[in-house]
């Protein structure tokens, strides 16, 4: 049973990625039931709930990076601007190239700051010369406020910046690939305050040009940067709405249970 | 009174807890000691066979050479007036080194005697002879001094490994020859030199004549045919088990089959290659064509456990990382899990070759023991191997191959030796850290 869907059904018209009755399995485990969402674009969507809600799982079913696992099964209708995801005529490599993504763990490949950013742009053919490439490396940079701290050290390690600064060389590697859609697992979890006001801020810019989910375990920071969150709990969605609404007046007992403190 | 028992109760706490910390600590001290025992006897072994193989094998490396005038007369060569590169090659020398060491001694008379004095040269005498004529042909028709190689009694008593004493027991050289040798040594003519002949010619019966530098172009050859087998396929194969193949119980047994492999006798790889290359495919015995392949046989499954170990330490967040950027499987495995990976397969690799420069007796399997004087000049060819030339020498009944015999495995210890400084090398070269 899902409670969304009795809820009033959201534009669609404006709805970036939409799920439809979406159901994962890993081996034996039910590990995310009859999930309908849509995800507007250019918004911040966040995803909340307890450790094991299926968020994560949620996420990863986007770009498909559920198919690394094995035993992993998903059932179920997603689509990215009305196209099926799991449609077998859908190249998961051109998939990827739209739908980013940014892991809990900073993950800077172990090359240059430059190489980190143009890898994306590289494999893709983004760029017909060098000249396009640099371009392309620099706005990312620029866009995920990084720039002016690595300007001169371009061809220096990723690996040798700070967590905060590796997480945005991460995000600025994610969006030199040009996506529509950019994931974001727990971004912030690995990161002190003052790198996790930064990356907030940075989402917000973000928010203009991409559509963004964001899986988080801090009630603040889906408070603080997202405009609609979504509440899981052992696998459903139990409840969707604006971000105001979720925190301020929620319907279902679960989420007024979960936000303010008592379980979870 | 219930304050004093509560005293008692905590002291005795104390009492045993510092009793337990004790036998903690010693027991510490226990297991530290035990380990260090381990590896002092560990360090005592290898020290005693490296101090008795270098004390056997250093004296191979100098040899003892006799200086005699020798006087180039073109008649006694059988020369003529011909100067050409075959008639040098053909000339007699044999005659020419004779005549040098009567000449020396002219008082000795007699077939017997005349014997006795020529055989303190080495049958290659004559070979030193033949290089200087070919180098330098305006010698022909002069006399000059030539250290020329003795025969391995001769370099054996000079160098104490046999008895000097006429009549002892064991001693090879007559009364007449000591008188000779001490004779010689008196006026200077007999002096240990570089012995360069142990590292330019091939196999011989003649001890002092015996190289090394045929089975180590023997062993390069074989090695290059191993690598370069072994190397691709096995980087394929650990690649593809790990990153690609699905997991499900053919591929488990696979799994379980070169682990096996491992540890099968390297004795029945040679039975395998004998049946395989030799008998079904034709291919040319004791080559090291062959020899390579089996090796490769031998290492592949070592290269694969070592490449899949590396490969899976490569942590996951380097494959999330670029699968999320759109980078497909052979490109998350060509840009990023390979290079990562790279030193571990390098070292696996190179330990495994180092394992197979020692392997013996498959090659035994394969003809690679026969006695083979030829320089190999391709892989195509017959050859010895290090090892086997080894265990060949070892068995030959000559005092003189006892220490060249040492001076074998002081050679192939010194190439295990760089290949595992190289296998340091290239990791501390290749690796990065996340």
């Amino acid at each position: 049973m899902s409670l969304a869907l009795s809820l009033p059904e959201t534009d669609s018209r404006l709805a970036k990625v939409t799920a439809r009755d979406v159901n994962v399995h890993y081996a034996e485990k039910h590990a995310l039931k009859h999930v309908d969402l849509d995800i507007r674009s250019n918004e911040v969507t966040a995803l909340i709930g307890p450790s094991g809600c299926g968020k994560s799982t949620f996420l990863r079913c986007v770009n498909r990076m559920n198919d690394m696992i094995e035993n992993c099964r998903v059932t179920g209708l997603l689509t990215l601007d009305g196209d099926d995801v799991y449609d077998r005529k859908i190249d998961v490599v051109q998939l990827r190239a739209r739908v980013g993504m940014v892991f809990q763990k900073p993950n800077p490949f172990p090359k240059s700051i430059y190489d980190n950013v143009a890898y994306g742009p590289r494999i893709h053919g983004m760029a017909r010369d060098q000249g396009e490439l640099d371009e392309i490396v620099m706005t990312s940079l620029e866009r995920a406020g990084l720039l002016a701290e690595v300007k001169d050290r371009l061809l220096e390690a990723g690996t040798g910046l700070s967590g905060g600064q590796q997480q945005r060389l991460c995000i600025a590697r994610a969006i030199a690939v040009a996506p529509e859609v950019i994931l974001m697992d727990e971004p912030c979890s690995a990161l002190d305050p003052i790198a996790t006001a930064k990356v907030e801020e940075l989402i917000d810019e973000l928010r203009e040009n991409f559509t963004i989910v964001i899986v988080t375990h801090s009630m603040q920071q889906a408070a603080r940067v997202s405009q609609r969150t979504a509440f899981f709990h052992l696998g459903e969605l139990v409840e969707v709405g604006d971000t105001e609404q979720i925190f301020t007046n929620p319907q279902h007992p679960l989420t007024q249970g979960y936000i303010t403190g008592r379980f979870g | 009174m219930t304050e004093m028992v509560e005293k008692s109760v905590a002291r005795t706490a104390t009492d045993t807890a510092a009793a337990r910390l004790k036998r903690r600590y010693a027991a510490e001290r226990r297991f530290k000691a035990y380990g260090i025992v381990a590896i002092a006897l560990a360090l005592g072994f290898l020290a005693t066979l490296l101090i008795t193989v270098f004390s056997n094998g250093a004296t191979a490396f100098v040899q003892t050479e006799m200086r005699l005038d020798v006087t180039f007369d073109a008649s006694e060569m059988g020369l003529g007036d011909d100067r050409s590169p075959d008639a040098l090659a053909g000339a007699n020398y044999l005659a020419v080194v004779k005549n040098a060491i009567y000449a020396r001694f002219p008082e000795v008379e007699g077939r017997s005697a005349r014997r006795e004095l020529a055989a303190m040269l080495s049958n290659g005498a004559d070979i030193t002879l033949r290089d200087l004529v070919q180098d330098d042909p305006s010698v022909i028709g002069t006399t000059r001094p030539v250290w020329m190689i003795a025969s391995d009694d001769v370099d054996m008593a000079i160098k104490g490994h046999i008895p000097r004493t006429p009549g002892t027991d064991g001693a090879r050289l007559s009364d007449q020859q000591l008188g000779w040798l001490e004779a010689l040594e008196q006026s200077g003519a007999v002096e240990l030199k570089f012995n360069t002949l142990l590292f330019t010619t091939g196999d011989s019966r003649e001890p002092e004549l015996a190289g090394l530098w045929g089975a180590i172009v023997g062993s390069f050859f074989s090695l290059s045919i191993t690598l370069m087998v072994c190397f691709p396929l096995g980087v394929a194969t650990a690649v593809y088990l790990e990153e690609f193949a699905p997991k499900n119980r053919w591929t488990d047994l696979i799994e379980v089959n070169i682990n096996n492999l491992a540890a099968v006798p390297s004795v029945v790889f040679g039975l395998l290659g004998l049946a395989i290359f030799l008998n079904f495919f034709g291919m040319p015995r004791s080559a090291p064509l062959v020899g390579g392949l089996v090796l490769a046989l031998i290492s592949l499954p070592t290269i694969i456990i070592a490449g899949r170990a590396a490969l899976k330490a490569v942590p996951p967040s380097i494959r999330e990382a670029a699968m999320g950027l759109g980078a497909s499987r052979l490109q998350v495995v060509t840009d990023h899990v390979l290079p990562l990976a790279m030193p571990g397969i390098l070292t696996g690799t190179i330990l495994g070759m180092a394992h197979a420069l020692g392997e013996t007796a498959p090659l035994l399997m394969i003809g690679m023991v026969a006695f083979i004087v030829d320089i190999p000049g391709s892989p195509f060819d017959p050859a010895a191997v290090l090892p086997v030339q080894v265990y060949l020498w070892a068995d030959s009944p000559e005092r003189a191959f006892v220490e060249r015999t040492s001076a074998a495995i002081i050679v192939l210890l010194f190439f295990l030796a760089a290949m595992n400084l190289a296998a340091i090398l290239l990791r501390k070269k290749f690796e990065r850290r996340w």
